[in-house]
């Protein structure tokens, strides 16, 4: 029994389907729509880099060289924006495009013609934010959290950011309604939830933490737009709102955010661990349940982000202990890790680099959080380059360098070609030394008064900002190199071996050769 | 086997997203620039409404004629399902950030805004003069709050008879007869049109003689923007259910096999409820 049915009526696949761009203009199929996200995503990392690139220039040396500040608040907001929704999340929607079915068996994603709208609406928004610079009035310019009064006063470019996040929600809805469906309902006969894979686990919870608060960001956002031009006083004090709404739905929605950008690099490091340890991952079940219990946990933290925008000490309290509440099922997930490298016959291909360096310097991150989360310390520290420090090391050395690891994991599956394991390495090694570079010496700055957003400092700020700035331009070099080394691979790599991790044991690597066919698992796998 | 498809039917590759991405950009773009004032915006706006409803019919009519083909199996129904479910779950979170705005005023800002330490602020604006409904402490222009009993507890009894409606509808369509369907379906639309009617007329007596509008503070944004979020969901509602009848006019569905039908049920049920929680929190308290 063929348990797909390809174009209509079943007379085969891969027989008519258009070639050239239309091929990947129409494609329903979840390889191509994965593809295609993950290469969006390296691209707007790209864009959003040069960003972060013009930010540091600027912040070589005190004094205002480069960007004025009106266009440095630009490239402050956009880089937040693009980075988090033009990278950081589509490039984990388009691993679960691609892995998902592969790792429990169907043969594609549920809604397959839905799936290329989410993919395609993405460049939409794209294109809003990106143009948005040369309207009159620039960008956006309130930070990537846009506060009011400030996003109520901007001009054009906040409009259209404010419809380029409409979009991009949309998109993220029906990419995450998508995965909890497939997962849900697709899963290859005998593949019971408690045994499916960590990674499809954790975007099945990060899938229902999307649908639980994008629709709140896209609620939050229209009331920006009618506070903007329809008169309306959801952010303005003289009509009985008041600025400060705006921060709890927003952050109602931004703490299970970054969660949603963390969750599914969880997964993957839960998928690499064991395969280079070759030793199943240590406390499975209670992998699965602390994942739930951190996005529980994430729906009612918000407010840590806000200790000092004016809160009654009673949820101050709240918030700071349900905050710090979050770093023990954090910390049964690192122990885990840890537990299942121990012992282990280890070996280090660049996949378990990044997976290493993930657990290290996300582990910084996550004490940097909760230090924020004590309110008399966050008092001192918010808005600074302390909380700047705090959520690159869990955002980039946790959610991008999982990404990595993913895409070195992944990638001899994806091509049927090995990357080069020397370039592989030189990555690493370079992102590791210039992240730390760039971010370690932020928590100083933080912690000696600098400010975040601000395109001038005081003159003791500047040995440790010329070091930062050393490093991110050394960082962003580096990522060129990643560039080349998924382009040399997908061009010219070695052949990869079928199985080229011999600890690997999630279908997409026992059930299915390599490179990945274009259609895998017509016929469900049975699983014992 | 039996009729149905043993395969998880998978589309084939397919113009309308890319339709549907076109018309988003130009929605997109057409309404930043209408906000603004900018005369390129309205022709944009223009172009991407043709396109998205182009892009409805043509999408959707595909998703019927599919269906009607039985490429749908059960497993493909069961994802329907799924996808209808949380689709409503993500409508309800919408709801919730603006009921949790309403919330957040009547319960912290306004009281907030009232006492003694806002006193240099607004002196005249206290305990007393900050009774909800009010326009807040910086907004001088008078209105009349809208009361519940007259329009919209109607309103309310059209909604909740709709639904009976409905499910009578439902259940005459499990029961195979197809005449009885229809004629509950056309009454379900009638009443639901003719709430939006009603609900038409109560913003005009709003804007003419309450001089109630959006600009009426902390009670004027809350009421428009909720009663009109719903006032639009009950109008997609509408026309979605008038799909549905259409199709029962063609044949589409069986007794035991149309779940196109009960998706839209689902999503007016939901309509319905939201409307409980306004005609509560809005109109009532
Ligand atoms: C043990 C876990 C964590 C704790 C206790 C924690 C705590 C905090 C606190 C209290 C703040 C507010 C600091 C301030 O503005 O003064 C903060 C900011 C932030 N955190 Fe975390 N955090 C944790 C993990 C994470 C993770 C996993 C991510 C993302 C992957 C993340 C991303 C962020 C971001 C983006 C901000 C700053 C937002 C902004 O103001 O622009 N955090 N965190
Ligand atoms: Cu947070």
């Amino acid at each position: 029994m063929a348990a797909v049915q390809d174009h209509g009526h079943g007379h085969g696949h891969d027989d008519h389907h258009p070639t050239g761009i239309m091929r990947w203009v129409t494609t329903t199929n979840h390889k191509d729509i994965g593809s295609m996200y993950l290469w969006f995503s390296l691209t707007m990392f790209f864009i959003g880099g040069t960003l972060a690139m013009g930010i540091r220039a600027e912040l070589y040396q005190p004094g205002i060289q480069i960007l004025e500040p009106e266009l440095f608040n630009q490239f402050t907001t956009l880089h937040g924006l693009i980075m988090v929704f033009g990278a950081i999340m589509p490039a984990f929607v388009g691993l679960a495009n691609w892995q998902v079915p592969m790792m429990i068996g169907a043969p594609d994603m549920a809604f397959a013609r839905m799936n290329n709208w989410s993919f395609w609406l993405l460049p939409v928004a794209g294109s809003l934010l990106i143009v948005s610079f040369f309207v009159p009035g620039g960008a956006a310019a309130g930070g990537w959290t846009f506060y009011p009064p400030l996003s109520v006063q901007g001009g054009l470019g906040v409009d259209l950011m404010i419809f380029a996040i409409h979009i991009l929600g949309a998109s993220s809805i029906m990419g995450s309604i998508n995965i909890i469906t497939t997962i849900l309902n697709m899963r290859a006969p005998g593949l019971t939830l408690m045994k499916m894979p960590m990674f499809v686990w954790t975007w099945l919870i990060t899938a229902y933490l999307l649908v639980l608060v994008m629709p709140v960001l896209a609620g939050v956002v229209t009331m920006l737009l009618t506070d903007r031009h329809f008169g309306t006083s959801f952010f303005n004090a003289a009509g009985g709102g008041d600025p400060v709404l705006f921060q709890h739905i927003f952050w109602f929605f931004g703490h299970p955010e970054v969660y949603i950008m963390i969750l599914p690099a969880f997964g993957i490091v839960s998928e690499i661990i064991p395969t280079f340890a070759r030793k199943p991952l240590f406390g499975y079940s209670s992998m699965v349940y602390a994942t739930a219990s951190i996005a529980i946990l994430s729906c009612f933290v918000w407010a840590h982000h806000m200790f000092t925008a004016g809160m009654p000490v009673t949820g101050q309290l709240f918030f700071m202990y349900a905050t710090m509440l979050i770093a023990v099922p954090t910390a049964v997930k690192v122990f885990n890790w840890t537990a299942t490298m121990w012992r282990g016959s280890m070996t280090f291909e660049t996949p378990m680099l990044f997976s290493i360096g993930f657990i290290f310097l996300f582990v910084i991150g996550g004490f940097s959080g909760v230090i924020c989360a004590i309110v008399p310390i966050d008092i001192q520290v918010q808005d600074t380059y302390y909380v700047i420090a705090h959520f690159h090391y869990v955002l980039v050395s946790g959610a991008l360098f999982a990404l990595f690891a993913a895409a070195y994991y992944w990638l001899p599956k994806w091509t049927g070609n090995m990357y080069s394991e020397t370039l592989g390495k030189w990555h690493f090694w370079l992102s590791m030394f210039f992240f730390n570079a760039t971010f370690f010496v932020q928590h100083f700055l933080g912690l000696a008064g600098m400010p975040r957003r601000i395109p001038d400092y005081a003159l003791q700020f500047a040995d440790f900002n010329k070091i930062s700035s050393i490093g991110a331009f050394g960082f962003g070099l580096t990522q060129v190199l990643f560039l080349y080394i998924v382009i040399s691979c997908i061009r010219s790599g070695e052949k990869a071996p079928e199985k080229p991790w011999d600890g690997a044991t999630t279908l997409e690597w026992t059930h299915l050769p390599t490179p990945a066919p274009y259609h895998s698992f017509e016929t469900p796998p049975v699983i014992k | 086997m039996s009729q149905e498809s043993s395969h998880y039917y998978v589309p084939a590759p397919s113009l309308w997203p890319i339709v549907g991405s076109s018309a988003l950009f130009f929605l997109g773009f057409g309404a930043a620039l209408t906000m603004n004032k900018m005369e390129l915006g309205y022709g944009m706006l223009a172009v991407g409404f043709a396109i998205l409803i182009y892009m409805m019919f043509g999408w959707f009519g595909e998703v019927a004629k599919e269906s009607e083909a039985g490429e749908y199996n059960g497993s493909v129904d069961t994802s329907f399902r799924w996808g209808m479910g949380w689709f409503i779950l993500t409508e309800v979170m919408f709801f919730c950030a603006f009921f949790g705005a309403l919330f957040y005023m009547r319960v912290f800002s306004i009281p907030w805004l009232a006492d003694a330490e806002h006193d240099l602020l607004w002196p005249a604006f206290n305990a007393a003069t900050s009774a909800w409904p009010t326009a807040g402490p910086g907004i001088a222009d008078d209105f009349v709050e809208m009361g519940a009993w007259g329009l919209p507890a109607i309103n309310t009894a059209l909604l909740l008879t709709s639904g009976v409606t409905l499910t009578i509808a439902h259940h005459a369509l499990r029961a195979g007869d197809r005449a009885k369907t229809i004629t509950w379906m056309i009454a379900t639309v009638a009443l639901g049109v003719i709430f939006l009617a009603c609900q038409i007329y109560e913003y005009g007596h709003a804007y003419e003689d309450l001089n109630l509008k959006m600009t009426s503070g902390a009670y004027g944004s809350t009421f428009f923007m909720l009663t009109g979020f719903h006032g639009f969901h009950v109008c997609v509602g509408a026309i979605m259910l008038t799909v549905i009848t259409f199709r029962l006019k063609a044949g589409h569905f069986t007794a035991d096999k149309h779940f196109g039908f009960e998706g839209v049920a689902w999503y007016w049920h939901f309509v319905d409820v939201v409307w409980l929680g306004l005609f509560v929190f809005v109109y009532l308290m």
